[in-house]
């Protein structure tokens, strides 16, 4: 029912990290500790959001992606670009200088992801009429947004729309259409350039799917540099524009925020962040909220603009996309491709919908209610001793979840620096109280040392 | 185990405080959700009902692996006629309370609907006393 472990795409590089607690404090879910000086990662409860990818002054914490080499093993080579990725440049790159470049360096096709968005539209909007029991509809948008559901909320699992996010819908066109040229599978590779790390890892273990049908993944951040480095070389030009965006203007500005709710029907509610995401979903859960009818939620402040493989200001890029929509919609009224919406239609029968989102609660303490109640007398009484002011020495974000992690079995309450001084009053040895802080932070954590990396942060 | 909440009379704001803690321990007992969902809108409704009526109240918990019992004690006005009070749609809120979308008159009908058990005992003047029992092992209740 609930699987234990999933593929996530942040990895923390312990030859980096020097175990300053910043990603553990910044985790939304309480999913870092430090022992031996370095972070580590709780894999059940991370939702691949982010954030501690951000906070990092080292470097340590790295999305992992495909060798971009690989794509090199196809004849032909999609890159599967996201909105976001044409709003990262300089106002006068044009998305036809972004599209040379990416070819230039390799890609023989181009797609974005949000080509599906006029399909979806109608299909959304379908959803939620068939689905009024179901209220408020969750996007499934954000992969970050649907881990954090099934882990913190388990119980809005139902809520989560079961259509497939339009990257899949995209690559499932994509693949159809090779597959109507006579093209077999093996010839064709898909690369998705991501801006954050919580869409690799739906990828690469999807949610209420059994295989993505993308090749591989490329971060945002070096497609960014490559292509620059094309277009700084002046080897792509303005004039010789003859791949452009296809995308209509409201599929342009739908991975920022508001880009779903503006345009579907009923009462939507637009919400940005993860902080303000889980404000939100607490009142959801608790029937305080009457009468949502969609959702949409994303992890990232400014949703995809702000993803953390992002070059550009996520206020930049939000209103570059913008007045790039507006200026297309003044221009052809928002038209929109009959003929493609068609070929959607064809290639994505019985394609549309994901199969049911399980929970997967990291919240109770124990699967047997008896024993989660012993367990949580227990966490009630060590809070009683511990000073509650979340300082973070014993290595874990908070108080309580000290607590929590002693009476599971992975702290002791000597790791708490105040109760320590208690200890030492009687029988701790203060040698001893040394080495449990060693243990924590390492060796060299209370060495001088004028050359600590985040020394001036 | 116990728990205590004061709720505050006229304080809309931090009605929802207890229902809010209470949703999370049970989440950590690893009660299913259904009986959560039902326990958590009773408590709500109680804690709207005190902020909106009384002066001011307090909310025991006590949770064994078999059931939930929660008594909201309040100094109130208290309620003159229980059997009226129990009506659904039946309503003293002032207009400014029911302003605030609070006060429809389904407060008491709708924490008796969650409850396994329910008790409500009143002294005008005085105050209000409600019990709620909540078995917490689905298949006592036949769900």
């Amino acid at each position: 029912m609930e699987n234990a472990s999933f593929h996530h795409a942040l990895k923390i590089r312990t030859d980096v990290c020097i175990g300053c607690a910043h990603c553990m404090r910044a985790c939304p879910t309480e999913a870092l500790r430090v022992s031996g000086g370095k972070a580590h990662l709780h894999s059940d409860r991370c939702i691949d959001c982010g954030e501690c990818y951000r906070v990092c002054p080292t470097g340590a914490i790295i999305v992992e992606q495909d060798d971009f080499q690989n794509i090199f093993n196809f004849k032909h080579r999609v890159a599967l670009i996201p909105s976001v990725l044409l709003g990262q440049y300089p106002d006068d790159v044009t998305p036809g200088m972004v599209f040379q470049a990416l070819q230039n360096i390799g890609f023989t096709e181009i797609y974005e992801v949000e080509d599906s968005v006029e399909y979806l539209i109608p299909q959304i909007n379908d959803y939620i009429g068939k689905n009024q029991n179901k209220k408020p509809i969750v996007s499934s948008f954000c992969p970050a947004i649907v881990r954090l559901v099934q882990v913190k909320f388990p119980w809005l699992v139902g809520n989560i729309m079961l259509l497939r996010p339009p990257l899949d819908l995209t690559s499932s066109y994509i693949r159809g259409k090779y597959k109507e040229q006579g093209f077999s599978e093996l010839e064709v590779g898909i690369f998705y350039v991501t801006p954050c790390a919580a869409k690799i890892a739906a990828i690469k273990s999807p949610v209420g799917e059994d295989k993505s049908e993308i090749t591989g993944v490329i971060n945002m951040d070096l497609i960014y540099n490559r292509t620059l480095h094309e277009i700084k070389k002046k080897v792509v030009s303005k004039d010789q524009d003859t791949f452009n965006s296809q995308l209509t203007p409201r599929s342009i500005t739908w991975a920022l925020t508001n880009g779903e709710a503006s345009h579907i029907n009923g009462r939507c509610m637009a919400i940005d962040g993860i902080h303000n995401v889980m404000e939100f979903l607490d009142k959801i859960e608790n029937d305080e909220v009457a009468g949502v009818d969609f959702l949409e939620l994303r992890s990232c402040d400014e949703s995809c603009a702000g993803g953390i493989l992002a070059a550009s200001n996520r206020f930049l890029t939000a209103e570059l996309l913008r007045k790039r929509a507006k200026a297309l919609a003044e221009f052809n009224h928002g038209e929109v491709n009959q003929s493609k919406l068609l070929q959607y239609q064809e290639f994505l029968v019985g394609r549309i919908d994901l199969s049911r989102v399980e929970p997967r609660s990291m919240v109770k303490l124990d699967e047997d209610m008896a024993k989660a109640m012993k367990k949580m007398e227990r966490v009630n009484r060590i809070m009683c001793y511990l000073p509650g002011i979340d300082c973070g020495v014993c290595g874990a974000p908070s108080c309580l979840a000290l607590a929590e992690d002693i009476v599971k079995g992975e702290g002791a309450i000597s790791h708490c620096v105040f109760l320590q001084k208690v200890m030492e009053q009687s029988k701790l040895n203060p040698e001893h109280s040394f080495k449990i802080m060693k243990k924590i932070w390492g060796d060299n954590r209370c060495m001088k040392d004028c050359e600590k990396p985040n020394q001036n942060k | 185990m116990h728990f205590e909440f004061k709720v505050q009379g006229g304080d809309f704001v931090r009605a929802g405080n207890a229902s809010s803690q209470v949703k999370k321990i049970l989440k950590q007992l690893n009660v299913d959700s259904s009986v959560i969902k039902r326990i958590v809108v009773a408590l709500y409704e109680g804690e709207v009902n005190i902020a909106a009526h009384a002066f001011n109240g307090v909310i025991y918990v006590d949770i064994d692996t078999e059931r939930i019992i929660i008594k909201l004690d309040d100094n109130g006005p208290g309620i003159p006629d229980i059997n009226l009070a129990m009506q659904p749609g039946y309503s003293t809120a002032s207009p400014i309370v029911r302003e605030m979308g609070f006060g429809a008159g389904m407060g008491l009908p709708n924490i008796k609907d969650n409850s396994d058990d329910f008790k409500i005992t009143s002294e005008v003047g005085k105050g209000t006393c409600l019990e709620i029992l909540v078995n917490l092992k689905v298949n006592q209740e036949g769900v």
